[in-house]
């Protein structure tokens, strides 16, 4: 009901849905029950990059929902990611207990090595799943808050937000990087076991997560799709296109604009969250000034303003990535760059502007 | 009206003491009125006072880098009037409604709508709650939403963001839109994306974007630039339907259009006002012909 009348008249929304949930019947049963030596058998290694690519997904929707909806152009998304990252990465380094190398019952290798008897206050709690899971969103959501608020308030847009954004989240970067910090410095935190007693090399754990993030995706992109199809979503879109015209209008624009940026890094620190235990491993490089412009790329050539079309970008770009770093890893970066010229040139609607395009011609001759 | 207007303002000076005490004052209905945003805005019963006037500008100074844009600007607007004010280019047309909305604060004078709420004191959003609406000289409508999304988030309702972001239209406000819709003649296309609207439709689409806020007082600047000779009309038209029901303040260079409509004309001059009056009046005034019909 309430699904059919979010994605009316939104047919790359249902084509979308549809992909993820055949990715959620199919993957499992290709992974678990078509034994290895068929052709149709999914090795776990492409159900875990899968399972990267929707978290890689999720942090797209949530890019668009403040880049496409809102205007604001954030070089930092990357960061509330991480944050995610790290707080899902902080749950998991104490699920392993005493079997680190050092075998201490409580404290992570790296705080033995650094020679800490105690953990810091900030690494209490984390524990308990439930107590990590609400970090996760709150940390991100409490940065982008109060980053929003001030930035907001100031009336600060355009170039000088993303600038202010794209400092924020290389800050960040320089002060996990630092030892002191008590986030595993320069490593970060790596060799989890499990997540919920249950081992994370496992083709079943893998698959938990894979089906999990799905989910996950398929969840934010139905509340993105909400927000932006219920009024507060067409004062957002507003905003972007005439911004004074709303304020005298009588809408308090830095309240929207804060409230968008923070449901979005909220979104984006989940993204993280699940990100983490596929890959295995968050260390401060998730910081890098680059990601944050990667993601916008995705977002670009996707389409922005659509949703599916920065889910579809983020896919695109990524297995891009993942078939050039094997091959020809030194040409990445200039692959990337060109992609965004040519994105920013001759697709400004990216690849769902063109589809459409294609199509409406179609329906005219 | 010269006469009237003098007395009005001589009864000012006490209602106006009384408000700036009240402001000052922290009394719990100043402070309602200090914040006033958070609470309901003010009823037309309440604005409306004794003696019609809704607008009160006195002694309004206001100088960027050295030059004076207005110079102890006095003007009162009653009640339901059409006002038209005219005035070379330079005159402070335009930086008299950046005044009145809050986007420029002057430097000296005082601004009160109703007797006792400070313009000075509030902030953009807050004064268009209380029901001044603005309508810029280049139109400006969202033009990536439909002309209902338009009507429907310029409408007056409450615009916190959580209310927004569950609020679904009731009949009544459907209603109200209809009327709105059919008000400016745009009743054919509710649909259609703001953005492929002409030039006439847009600046009609934009004071029934003010409409959609019940202004007491409405602010126009130069409505017919660019429209041909019939829209021109329709628009003049539409805003004499207006007054009466709203105080209109237009700004316009066209005077035919404002010869059209007027019943009041204020020349603002240099920032401040050389004259005030019906049309005719002003017209055959010589210092008027002077600075600004004279060179027509």
């Amino acid at each position: 009901m309430l699904i059919s009348r979010l994605l009316d008249h939104e047919k790359g929304g249902w084509a979308f849905l549809a992909v993820l949930l055949a990715a959620v019947v199919v993957v499992p049963i290709a992974n678990l029950l078509i034994p290895e030596d068929s052709v149709f058998h999914l090795s776990t290694y492409m159900v875990t990059l899968l399972g990267k690519y929707l978290c890689y997904a999720l942090l797209a929707i949530a890019l668009d929902l403040v880049w496409g909806y809102c205007g604001i152009l954030s070089l930092g998304h990357g960061a509330f990611f991480a944050l995610g990252g790290y707080a899902m990465g902080m749950y998991l380094m104490r699920q392993v207990g005493s079997r680190g190398v050092y075998g201490h019952p409580e404290l992570p290798d790296f705080m033995v090595f650094l020679d800490w008897d105690s953990l810091p206050w900030y690494w209490l709690g984390f524990d308990q799943f439930w107590f990590a899971m609400l970090m996760v969103m709150l940390v991100p959501g409490l940065l982008a808050f109060v980053f929003g608020w001030l930035a907001f308030r100031s009336r600060v847009s355009g170039v000088y937000l993303s600038i202010m954004t794209q400092a924020l989240t290389y800050a960040l970067m320089l002060a996990f990087f630092r030892n002191e910090m008590g986030f595993g410095g320069n490593n970060g935190l790596t060799d989890f076991k499990d997540i919920l007693g249950s081992s994370l090399q496992t083709d079943f754990t893998r698959i938990v997560l894979f089906v999990s993030s799905a989910v996950a995706l398929a969840a934010g992109y139905l509340l993105c799709r909400y927000i932006v199809t219920s009024k507060l979503g067409r004062v957002v879109t507003a905003v972007r296109d005439a911004e004074a015209r709303t304020r005298f209008i009588g809408y308090r624009v830095e309240f929207y604009q804060v409230w968008i940026f923070t449901v979005s890094a909220v979104i984006a620190g989940i993204a993280g969250a699940l990100y983490v235990p596929q890959v295995g491993i968050i260390n401060p490089s998730e910081f890098q000034p680059l990601n944050s412009i990667e993601l916008v790329v995705w977002v670009a050539l996707g389409g922005r303003g659509t949703l599916y079309g920065a889910a579809l970008g983020a896919g695109l770009v990524n297995y891009v990535k993942t078939i050039l770093t094997g091959a020809l890893p030194e040409i990445w970066l200039f692959v990337l760059g060109t992609l965004f010229v040519v994105v920013t040139v001759f697709l400004p609607k990216g690849v769902v502007g063109v589809w459409h395009q294609l199509r409406s011609r179609g329906s005219h001759d | 009206m010269f006469g009237i207007n003098y007395e009005v303002g001589v009864a000012m000076i006490d209602n106006d003491a009384a408000s700036q005490n009240n402001v000052v004052d922290s009394s719990p209905d100043a402070l309602q009125n200090r914040f006033g945003f958070l609470s309901k805005p003010p009823s037309r019963e309440e604005l409306v006072t004794h003696n019609g006037i809704i607008l009160y500008l006195e002694d309004v100074t206001l100088s960027f880098d050295g030059f004076k844009a207005l110079n102890d600007l006095t003007l009162y607007v009653e009640v339901g009037e059409l006002r038209c004010i005219i005035g070379p280019n330079g005159a402070g047309k335009t930086t008299l409604m950046d005044v009145i909305t809050g986007k420029t604060r002057p430097d000296s004078g005082s601004a009160f709508y109703g007797q006792t709420i400070d313009l000075l004191q509030m902030s953009e959003p807050q004064i268009a709650t209380l029901g001044i609406g603005r309508k810029f000289q280049k139109p400006t409508v969202f033009e990536q939403h439909s002309v209902l999304e338009n009507l429907e988030l310029a409408m007056k309702s409450d615009k916190r963001v959580w209310v927004s972001l569950f609020k679904q239209l009731t009949g009544q406000e459907k209603d109200r839109i209809e009327e709105v819709l059919n008000l400016i003649g745009l009743t054919d296309f509710p649909r259609k994306m703001a953005g492929s609207l002409s030039h006439g439709q847009k600046q009609w689409l934009e004071i029934g974007m003010l409409l959609m806020q019940d202004p007491l007082l409405l602010l126009v600047d130069e409505p017919v630039a660019g429209m041909t000779q019939q829209e021109s009309e329709a628009t003049a038209e539409l805003l004499t339907s207006l007054a009466g029901e709203h105080s209109v303040v237009v700004v316009e260079h066209d005077m035919e259009f404002v010869r059209s409509i007027a019943r009041q004309v204020t020349v603002l001059h240099e920032g401040s006002v050389l004259a005030e009056g019906a049309f005719d009046v002003v017209q055959e005034d010589p210092i008027v012909r002077e600075v600004y019909l004279g060179s027509s």
